[in-house]
């Protein structure tokens, strides 16, 4: 379960003075859900997801991820989460057991736990190729997988995805897209940010609709469908962003 | 903070860097060939030189002397020099490496020798030119030798001893051990070279795992682990210091080998350069021109917070910019800000005092200076070594200040 109540982050700018980032957003994201995070480049998602994550304090309001608060506890907040996004990349020099034994170490887990997790997660996504290769030489595809394998070895209750099919082909889009329904099917908590309408219409449950930092809509798909008497997601998200005026 | 978790950081960061051929290079390579190549390189290029102005029969002109045979003479007809007729732009001659030297002999010089009154014979050279300067000595020699000669059938003529304008002799003899010949030799250039490379190791660590690590987009993979920022401050921090530590350590060893090869067979060769010089002398005391393994613990054990101060603030400054080229460009003029010190600290006459005690680099190249040369200030070492303490303190306390601020982390 993730609680985010009135969640609110400032950047200070020497030339542009305080500029919020998120300003005061409040959602819940239950067990067995995907919730959506739907927003054009710089509405705010990232820094949302990264508050969530605690990679980033929020400036104010509280977020709290399985019952742990992500100001006071934020520990015991990561060694509950996956984290992936576009921008969390591979150690080229590393293989991709080394990678994934990396962050199992780092979550604590000892090396017999660590062994068996990655031999599991290997054949889940069928790694044993490419499980002793540098990951500089790796393919997406394969990078895809490694980061799949890094962010599951310790197997967290809540999963955050910021964009992760961004720059991805059509093959490894779907097949990230593949791996989220399965985090959902397994009862895990997930939210997913992304601009890319259609993977908000194939993967969520609810949605979120963030623009200049502010959640202005949220709800499932049906709800926001019959709210702005459009089918089309792209529709309505124009809407509610009133991006008439753009 | 978790030692399992900065144990964990540190020995990943270190595989890493060790299969990365840029940090090989600055961390291994570079300090272990900067001694050969400086012992062999320049003292190879350095004996040449001397050996061949050597072999070389200078060039000179006489002015006057006409009338004075007995003197001339013999200077025509030595084989240490060759001589050419003096132009009317001699000086320029000079200026143009075209003639070494140019004596002049007073008007009546042996007559006015045998009246007791003289103008001085002058030497006309090329001051700081090395052939120029090597005439000059065989030219001084010569006129000495017959000052000495004149000086003695004076002193016969009159049946009085030598021993009237030379009642007693002064001997040099040393009584320095060969360690620490080779300690006063060595103990400029040893602080200034250790100090750079301890520098130079920890540059491309601190960068690559701070800055390369945001460019390339694992420092956000890295951050969402639950180990603290602490442990990973730490875990890399150790990692910049091995490397600080490491070139400085291999530039020792190193150092050490070239010295003991490098005295041998410039000693055998007889070069005539400093080192042969240093050899030669420390050879006269029976052995080489070692440094005293004292001195060079101490210089060791002095060393260490230096270097983790380099790394605390080469990683800081690294921390601060978001890729590796704009680190780079922090950390590259910092070099100038660690060599002006180690320099000042090479200097003749600059010996260690209180106020200079607490100069960072500059005390670490003065003490250096002086251990490696048997002289042991207990009170100043203890006041470097803790302040320099002090100072490392104070910048690893900033490294992880920075590595806590969201702002520096994620700078975009």
């Amino acid at each position: 379960m993730i609680e985010a109540r009135h969640l609110t982050k400032t950047f200070k700018d020497k030339k542009r003075g305080v500029i919020p980032a998120v300003s005061d957003v409040s959602f819940t994201c239950r067990p067995g859900q995907i919730y959506g995070l739907l927003g054009a480049n710089g509405a705010g998602k990232t820094t949302a997801l990264r508050m969530l994550a605690t990679l980033l304090k929020p400036t104010s309001g509280s977020a709290t991820l399985l019952g742990h608060d992500v100001i006071t506890a934020a520990r015991e907040v990561r060694a509950n989460v996956g984290f992936l996004a576009a921008s969390t990349a591979l150690y080229g020099r590393l293989t991709a057991r080394e990678m994934i034994c990396y962050f199992g170490q780092l979550n604590g887990l000892d090396d017999v736990e660590i062994r068996v997790r990655t031999e599991r997660l290997a054949d889940q996504l069928d790694m044993h190729e490419f499980l002793d290769r540098r990951c500089e030489k790796f393919s997406t595809g394969m990078k895809q997988k490694t980061s799949i394998a890094r962010t599951l070895i310790h197997d967290p209750a809540v999963m955050i995805f910021d964009e992760p099919t961004l720059g991805l082909d059509v093959m490894a889009a779907r097949a990230i897209v593949r791996f989220v329904r399965d985090c959902r099917d397994r009862g895990k908590t997930v939210i997913y940010s992304t601009h890319v309408m259609s993977e908000v219409e194939k993967l969520c449950d609810h949605v979120g609709i963030i623009h200049d930092g502010r959640l202005l809509a949220e709800g499932t798909l049906q709800e926001l469908r019959a709210q702005h008497h459009e089918q089309d997601m792209e529709e309505i998200f124009v809407k509610i962003v009133g991006g008439d005026k753009y | 903070m978790n030692w399992k978790n900065i144990l964990t950081v540190y020995l990943k960061e270190l595989k890493d860097s060790l299969r990365d051929r840029r940090a090989i290079i600055s961390i291994i390579v570079i300090p272990t060939l900067v001694m050969p190549a400086l012992f062999f390189g320049v003292g190879k290029i350095a004996a040449g030189v001397v050996s061949k102005a050597k072999q070389e029969t200078p060039v000179i002109a006489v002015i006057g002397g006409e009338d004075s045979p007995g003197v001339t003479g013999p200077i025509r007809e030595s084989k240490k020099w060759r001589i050419v007729e003096t132009a009317a732009d001699w000086k320029q001659q000079i200026s143009d490496k075209k003639i070494r030297a140019v004596v002049k002999i007073p008007t009546g010089f042996e007559n006015n020798l045998k009246a007791g009154q003289l103008d001085p014979v002058i030497i006309y050279h090329y001051e700081g030119e090395l052939k120029s300067g090597m005439a000059v000595g065989e030219l001084e020699k010569y006129f000495r030798d017959l000052r000495e000669r004149t000086v003695a059938a004076r002193l016969a003529e009159r049946s009085l001893p030598e021993t009237l304008i030379r009642p007693f002799e002064v001997k040099r003899e040393n009584v320095a051990p060969p360690e620490k010949v080779g300690g006063n030799m060595l103990g400029g250039i040893v602080p200034y070279v250790i100090i750079l490379l301890c520098f130079t190791g920890a540059m491309y660590p601190a960068i690559d795992l701070t800055a390369g690590e945001k460019e390339r987009g694992t420092m956000e993979t890295l951050l969402c682990s639950p180990a603290s920022r602490i442990d990973l401050v730490l875990g890399k921090f150790l990692v910049v210091v091995t490397g600080s530590l490491s070139a400085m350590l291999l530039s020792l060893l190193s150092m050490g080998l070239s010295a003991a090869v490098a005295g041998m067979i410039f000693m055998n060769k007889g070069a005539g350069t400093k080192l042969a010089a240093a050899a030669q002398q420390a050879h006269s005391v029976g052995g080489m021109p070692t440094i005293d393994p004292a001195g060079l613990i101490g210089v060791v054990a002095m060393v260490l917070p230096v270097a983790i101060l380099f790394s605390a603030v080469l990683f800081t400054v690294a921390l601060f910019a978001k890729s590796h080229k704009e680190a780079q460009s922090y950390a590259s003029p910092m070099i100038f800000l660690v060599i002006m010190p180690a320099v000042i600290g090479m200097l003749p006459g600059i010996d260690l005092n209180g106020r200079l005690a607490l100069v960072p680099i500059l005390n670490l190249s003065l003490v250096c200076k002086e251990m490696l040369s048997g002289v042991w200030h207990w009170n100043y070492i203890a006041l470097i070594f803790a302040s320099s303490c002090v100072y490392a303190a104070i910048a690893l306390g900033l490294a992880v200040k920075m590595f806590n601020r969201e702002d520096v982390i994620f700078r975009t």
